[in-house]
């Protein structure tokens, strides 16, 4: 069935989407924002670790549900597993209003000006897609800005000497350092490293209409109670809709863009919640699903020019997944340092995000979230028993006495690990599912045990009793952090979209969130999706005639 | 949003006491449970309102009791069987890990057989340090080959592993962590009051 036609459909509610829902209807343009989800509800799940986005062992609180989705993954033998969205291998990212913002743990980071520049700074790795952005970080710091702006990020980055350059300072004064912090700012100046606070995408003052943050320690993988964390759900979206020309549809399931005969995206086809199937007539899509659903979009959108997905003509949508391993490194303490304020992570150094003699690359490391119970079960050294009163000693004597120094390791892409539509397998509303298959770069392995061995000198210099080094797999990698899938590029045979995130060869079908990104940083993305969206978006205001695109 | 209704559970009838209820059970499914191992498990359960089983066998639910309190045992705080970490399993395996049912069921009928086997007894009856010894055979490998096949001892291990402690750490509003026994023990304040962080609580 068809529906009044509008200027813009977006795809997806999340950091990406609701910023340029916001930005395209500020303009003037009509927007619909579909969205697979609904609103977040923090009394639905509360503070339930078992219901919760980081550690989903009954389901994801803030989707998708484990019912009517699924995906592929492509084993390491060859064999092929159906895995659903609570199960590590899923990769997931939520599925409501305000996407992986509502329950994240709302670091604040802009890369800095290398990460832009991988390729030129470190030369080839062999077996891998490491490339330039085909924008550098002076383009993106207006756009850095406007999203602390219009979010609200607390930070300071007056002892860190490795931020790159900033016009504003930041919006919101720093959160102070817990006790775990302060033994980290001790060490690290010692050992003549630079420690700063983590910039977060959260009050530590009143903000834009929302309170101070209360510091519950269920905060990372839960929505807040009290609205203090800064997601698109209650900063960007609302304003979408304020201005009466953005109209929200939640429960939506995209399942195609349709492309015409002349190579242009003319409307949306989905589900309502009730499962009845619509199009939407538009000038033009902008999709910010994240990077393995706007894949998996792009491809399952066949058309006349683009038999194999739209945009995918040589090959490219799909390719380059990546996320980030997280390690570092873990000690013991005498004394108590758990403090009964969440989130937990409160310090930061970026000695080790780049300039590693000999190494491409690296990342920043931080203190750590604070860990709940279920999850502290798997936080042992190597060898230590798993169960029985070994188990139960552990977890009484060390719950309060563990230090953590962790952080995301900048992945090296490579092309064969990607996103596919699966041939056989569909979800609920009959659509093909992802399909993953690869591993990583294991050039990411090196730079993990770089960043591990760092780590645990800090611990140690902290006065760590015992000390054990973190470790991440050697295969796929995605998750929260999934990026690179629709990498953008000046050459249209190496890339899927241009600087501006628009898909080559369809002139009206746009891209914004982190499957843009071309390399995906030593750290958290997301402060990056919500400034490349505000550039997309400025991109297609200034070109917007009024009734058509260009 | 994928997740089971926090208690579908009919409410027990009046008046039928736990011991009552796992006789009912035991009787209903006549021959299965045969009473072996029954009185362990009675007598450690003589607490509170009853939880119907909505999938476990009176038998298995021995068993698995047993197994499950080896994994997180009770000392001055309780263990897993205490903690209602078998409430827990039984619930989710008509909920959220529905898909678990075969394993639980091929699975704990495997180790039943290797403990009559091995020591000619029922594992629920066997002394402490012997349970603990064939624990760590289930996880590491080392029971009859013939006696295990889908799932693998060690697959079973990890899966009823994973779930005892979900039963033991995680909210009580999925049946298990009765009191927040666990969170008592790893002195967190509970519940978890929005806005009022009290520090100093529990016994650190």
């Amino acid at each position: 069935m068809a529906l009044p036609r509008v200027n813009v459909v977006v795809v997806g509610a999340g950091a990406g989407g609701g910023v340029v829902a916001k930005e395209l209807a500020e303009a003037g343009l009509t927007v619909v924002l579909m969205e697979r989800g609904g609103w977040p509800r923090y009394d639905r799940h509360n503070d339930d670790e078992l219901v919760s986005q980081r550690s989903p062992a009954l389901g994801n609180p803030y989707g998708p549900d484990d019912a009517r989705h699924r995906r592929v993954v492509v084993n390491p033998d060859g064999s092929t597993s159906v895995v659903l969205p609570s199960e590590g291998a899923y990769s997931n990212n939520a599925g409501c209003v305000g996407g992986g913002t509502v329950s994240y743990g709302a670091m604040a980071w802009r890369y800095m000006p290398q990460d832009f520049r991988m390729r030129s700074t470190y030369g080839a790795v062999e077996g891998s897609t490491l490339a330039d952005w085909p924008l550098g970080y002076d383009d993106l710091e207006p756009y850095y800005e406007k999203a602390e702006y219009e979010f609200g990020v607390a930070g300071d980055y007056s002892q860190n000497p490795f931020g790159a350059p900033r016009r504003r300072p930041f919006p919101m004064p720093a959160f102070p350092y817990n006790r775990e912090g302060r033994l980290v700012v001790e060490a690290t100046r010692r050992l003549g490293l630079h420690p700063f606070p983590i910039p977060m995408l959260r009050n530590s003052v009143p903000y834009n209409g929302r309170p101070a943050c209360i510091h519950m320690r269920s905060c990372v993988g839960f929505a807040c109670p009290v609205d203090a964390k800064s997601g698109s759900q209650n900063t960007v979206i609302p304003r979408a809709l304020a201005t009466g020309n953005c109209e929200l549809r939640t429960g939506c399931v995209v399942a195609e863009i349709r492309v015409d005969d002349r190579g242009r995206a003319r409307a949306v086809r989905y589900f309502d919640p009730e499962g009845r199937g619509w199009e939407q007539e538009c000038d033009l899509v902008v999709v910010s699903a994240s990077a393995t659903e706007t894949a998996r979009l792009l491809l399952n959108s066949k058309s006349k020019l683009f038999p194999n997905g739209a945009g995918n003509n040589r090959d490219w949508v799909g390719r380059n997944l990546q996320g980030h391993g997280y390690t570092g490194a873990f000690g013991t303490s005498e004394a108590e340092v758990y403090e009964e304020a969440g989130p937990g992570a409160t310090v930061a150094i970026c000695d080790y995000n780049h300039g590693n003699p000999g190494l491409v690359g690296g990342g920043m490391l931080a203190n750590e979230f604070i860990v709940l119970p279920y999850s502290f079960c798997d936080v042992r050294p190597p060898g230590e028993p798993r169960w029985g009163k070994a188990h139960k000693d552990f977890q009484r004597r060390f719950y309060k006495r563990v230090m953590r120094l962790y952080g995301p390791v900048q992945e090296i892409p490579n092309f064969s690990a990607r996103v596919q539509v699966d041939p056989t397998v569909r979800d609920a509303w009959g659509i093909p599912v992802c399909r993953l298959s690869g591993a990583r770069h294991p050039y990411d392995q090196k730079l993990g045990e770089f960043m591990s061995a760092n780590a645990e000198r800090i611990l140690r210099e902290m006065g760590a009793t015992r000390t054990w080094r973190g470790r991440f797999g050697t295969g796929l990698s995605g998750g929260q952090h999934q990026a690179g899938t629709c990498r953008m590029g000046d050459d249209p045979a190496t890339s899927v979209t241009d600087r501006y995130g628009r898909v080559h060869d369809i002139d009206n079908l746009f891209v914004a969130d982190a499957s843009l990104h071309v390399t995906n940083g030593g750290f958290n993305p997301v402060l990056t999706i919500m400034a490349l969206a505000y550039w997309v978006s400025g991109h297609i205001a200034s070109g917007w005639k009024g009734g058509g695109f260009r | 949003m994928g997740v089971q209704p926090q208690d579908p559970t009919p409410p027990a009838t009046p008046g039928v006491s736990r011991r009552t209820a796992i006789r009912m059970i035991a009787v209903g499914s006549a021959g299965v449970a045969a009473g072996v191992g029954l009185t362990a498990v009675v007598a450690r359960r003589d607490r509170g309102p009853a939880r119907p089983r909505l999938f476990l066998s009176a038998r298995e639910e021995a068993t698995l009791s047993a197994f499950c309190e080896q994994l997180i045992p009770g000392d001055d705080v309780p263990g897993a069987v205490e903690a209602g970490v078998i409430d827990y399993i039984d619930l989710q395996l008509v909920g959220p890990h529905s898909r678990y049912q075969g394993l639980y069921r091929a699975g704990i009928l495997s180790l039943q057989k290797t403990s009559l086997r091995l020591h000619n007894l029922p594992f629920e009856d066997l002394d402490g340090p012997v349970q603990t010894e064939l624990v760590s055979r289930v996880e590491k490998g080392g029971c009859p080959a013939d006696l295990w096949g889908d799932p693998s001892s060690g697959a079973f291990f990890g899966v009823v592993l994973d779930h005892t402690r979900q039963g033991f750490y995680g909210s009580p509003r999925h049946g298990g962590n009765r009191g927040y026994a666990s969170y008592r023990m790893m002195g967190l304040a509970y519940p978890n009051l929005i806005g009022q962080n009290r520090p100093q609580a529990g016994r650190g």
